[in-house]
């Protein structure tokens, strides 16, 4: 629909000089390459920015948890300060340490980044606004978010620096692990949807009494250890022991300096939001509006603000990534083997039990999601 | 019983929720951050900082050259040259002071008999190379005439415990 | 005219080709996985193109996402001596080359025959809101249902084989139970003793005392 309209206007533009027929004969043929650019951009912008301003919410939250202030040097309240640091990074001599595998080591940033953003092509903001509206939705981020692992290993690996190295390790040990549970989680949410397709899910969750119908109430043991899981498998805090600083320096992007550390930064908080995005999605009911359908108010402004929409469902990524910065303000790093512990022997056995307890569930008349 | 509690304890994440409600609280208290180059926090009178020659009112400097400072100095960061002046009084013709190896300890000026070396309040102070924190006589001097008025009233007030 | 599809099976095929041959030919073995990961991934590209979305993202997910993480995993802790490796390799070579042949033979038998390789045109285009998925999931639960439970059975038997044979209780070794450690109370690792502060220490305790320390 926007579509027809922009090439509408191209046409109206190109008619001035009487060249439309010419210019789309010619070029016409790569028109549906460039509308899908556009719309990558579209997607991919917002997201760059997003996490730009997440890594200065971040400082300014744990700043503020801990009694400080955090940035407030550049721009009003330190507004400017990730695109100093930005600017900073781009500026910095890419070093490459002697001994390491050349082509590998600058592919692992790339593979770093490029699974987190490809994932977003499927997770939808509001009604219709997804890139691919996919049937396996629900799979195909799964196997985006297990790809991400591989640039931490080619990072690790291809540094020969032994820090590298372990943190490259311990990350594929833990996200391989902390997968199996986020995986079972959704399980139950796919049991509760009965669909993969991420725009179904969302819509399952609309049973006309807001709030009480999204996921969250019946799978809420789910909803734990998902965004647990969710927390490991972006490597954050208290689960970063692949950037263990006190033990192996920084982990796997020890060696990595200016633009290179940048993506392995930028593919951290991309993830991040993406959980934030998923959580939300599977959760907690997207773009859903918390108020029952019926109570929402028809008044165009009051009614579009409290109605179902976009901003709904960037206020819930907003809370689920305030969640990921309060969890990093307030708890200390696992141990190795604790964290382990809480994979293999807590989070599985759990989703496991509840997966069968959901589908029991359903059977029964008491189910009403 | 204590078993089962501490069961349920565990699995509905009661400390946790406690610890992120401290952080949460915090979120909120009071920010105790002083806004450093526009607010400064009090500062003693024996701040110890950048060095000074000083001199007397006359205009005559003190230094006697005795070389005790330099003696003491744990760091090894005083170097003092002395000759006769042409009135037959000692002097020093060197007296530099590497603040890249002090240590500012304060011992120089605890040494010093007539308190010509002094440490001053002054800790803004910067170099963009490595010799520009090499200070030589006459910049020590120059900090001392420039300062005179608060390094006097600081010795002062702590005359009376000295 | 060559369709867009074709172009990019071509594309695929070529890729997971040359994938598959580095892998064999790589000098190092954590290249050669590398490359298997390519040729994984290709693999997928063309499932796609055959509109079996399930398997594709499935063989990502599975062996792109685990398998060969954990297989990388190991390859990159091994000190693989390649002159050692390659010691052998002229002694193994016929015994390689009739693999290699009845291999080849097998292939060519199979995908040469007359049935396989008139299923390549028969391969219906579906409506776009097909679900291969769906599809998949009615056959296995229905008409495949008791191969799929085996297969599942078997796998279960092989984890629980797996962990009885790797799993060991070392006596000696000491280690820490993490619920013991939380469910420590103050009161079990803590004496409150009330000291009378006044007792002088007499001078034979004393040098007593720094012996011990001595």
């Amino acid at each position: 629909m926007i579509e027809a309209q922009i090439l509408q206007l191209f046409q109206w533009f190109w008619n001035l000089f009487g060249l439309w027929d010419w210019v789309w004969g010619t070029f016409g043929f790569v028109w549906p390459v460039v509308w899908t650019l556009v719309k990558i951009v579209i997607i991919v912008a917002p997201i760059m920015l997003g996490v730009a301003y997440l890594t200065y919410v971040e400082r300014k939250v744990l700043g503020y948890m801990q009694d400080r202030l955090g940035p407030n040097r550049v721009g009003y309240y330190g507004l400017l300060q990730p695109i100093a640091d930005g600017l900073k990074l781009l500026m910095k001599e890419i070093i490459i340490p002697t001994g390491s595998n050349k082509f590998l080591f600058m592919l692992a940033p790339v593979l770093c980044i490029a699974p987190a953003l490809a994932a977003w092509a499927v997770v939808p903001f509001a009604q219709g606004l997804v890139l691919a509206n996919v049937n396996a939705g629900m799979l195909y981020i799964l196997t985006m978010t297990s790809l991400g692992i591989y640039g931490i290993i080619i990072a690790g690996w291809s540094s020969n620096s032994k820090y590298a190295f372990l943190g490259a390790i311990r990350s594929a040990a833990q996200i391989v692990s902390y997968e199996l549970a986020m995986g079972f989680a959704l399980v139950t949410v796919l049991l509760a949807a009965q669909s993969m397709n991420l725009v179904d899910i969302v819509q399952g969750q609309q049973k006309g009494f807001g709030l009480l119908g999204w996921y969250f109430i019946p799978l809420f043991p789910m909803f734990v250890v998902y965004f647990i899981a969710g927390v490991a498998e972006t490597n954050r805090a208290p689960f970063d022991l692949a950037e263990d600083e006190s033990v192996i320096v920084a982990g796997f992007h020890t060696e990595y300096s200016g633009m290179g550390f940048a993506l392995f930064f930028l593919g951290e908080y991309a993830n991040m939001i993406l959980i934030a995005a998923l959580t939300s999605i599977f959760f907690l009911g997207g773009w859903l509006s918390p108020l029952p359908q019926a109570w929402v108010p028809t008044a165009p402004g009051v009614g579009l603000l409290l109605g179902n929409g976009i901003h709904w469902m960037l206020a819930k990524m907003s809370f689920v990534l305030f969640l990921f910065l309060w969890l990093r303000a307030t708890f200390p790093r696992y141990r190795y083997d604790q964290l382990m512990r809480l994979g293999w022997k807590v989070l599985i056995p759990l989703t496991l039990v509840w997966v069968v307890v959901v589908a029991a569930w359903m059977q029964t008349p008491f189910w009403m999601w | 019983m204590e078993k089962i509690s501490s069961f349920f304890k565990s699995f509905l994440l009661i400390e946790l929720l406690k610890g992120m409600a401290l952080t949460g609280k915090h979120l909120f208290s009071h920010k105790i951050t002083v806004l450093y180059p526009e607010e400064k926090t009090p500062m003693s009178y024996r701040f110890r900082g950048l060095h000074a020659q000083r001199r007397y009112p006359n205009g005559e400097e003190r230094c006697i050259g005795c070389k005790l400072c330099e003696a003491v100095c744990p760091a090894l960061a005083i170097k003092i040259e002395v000759a006769e002046r042409e009135d037959g009084s000692r002097r020093t013709t060197q007296y530099d002071i590497d603040l890249t190896k002090c240590i500012f300890c304060g011992f120089c000026e605890e040494s010093c008999p007539v308190d010509a070396i002094v440490e001053t309040r002054i800790f803004e102070y910067h170099g963009e190379n490595r010799g520009d924190l090499y200070y030589t006589k006459p910049m020590l001097l120059a900090v001392g005439e420039k300062h005179e008025a608060q390094i006097a009233k600081d010795r002062a007030a702590d005359a009376k415990y000295r | 005219m060559i369709g867009i599809e074709t172009v990019v099976f071509f594309l695929f095929a070529a890729l997971s080709v040359f994938a598959a041959v580095r892998v064999i030919t790589a000098r190092n073995p954590v290249h050669a996985a590398l490359f298997l990961v390519l040729a994984f991934f290709s693999m997928a590209g063309i499932w796609l193109l055959l509109e079996a979305e399930f398997l594709a993202i499935t063989l990502v997910l599975v062996y792109v996402g685990a398998v060969m993480v954990l297989f990388l995993f190991v390859v990159m802790m091994l000190d693989i001596d390649l002159v050692q490796l390659r010691e052998g390799f002229w002694r193994w070579f016929p015994f390689g080359v009739v693999l290699a042949v009845a291999m080849v033979g097998e292939m060519v038998w199979v995908l040469g025959g007359r049935q396989t390789a008139e299923t390549g045109a028969n391969i219906a285009k579906h409506a776009a809101d097909y679900s291969n998925t769906k599809e998949l999931g009615r056959l296995i639960y229905t008409d495949y249902a008791y191969p799929f439970e085996l297969a599942a059975v078997l796998l279960l038997i092989a984890i629980v084989a797996a962990i009885a044979l790797t799993l060991r209780h070392r006596r000696t070794a000491k280690k820490q139970d993490p619920s013991k450690q939380v469910l420590v109370k103050s009161a079990d690792r803590l004496r409150i003793v009330s000291v009378t502060s006044s007792k002088k220490v007499s001078a034979t305790d004393g040098a007593k005392t720094d012996q011990v320390k001595s």
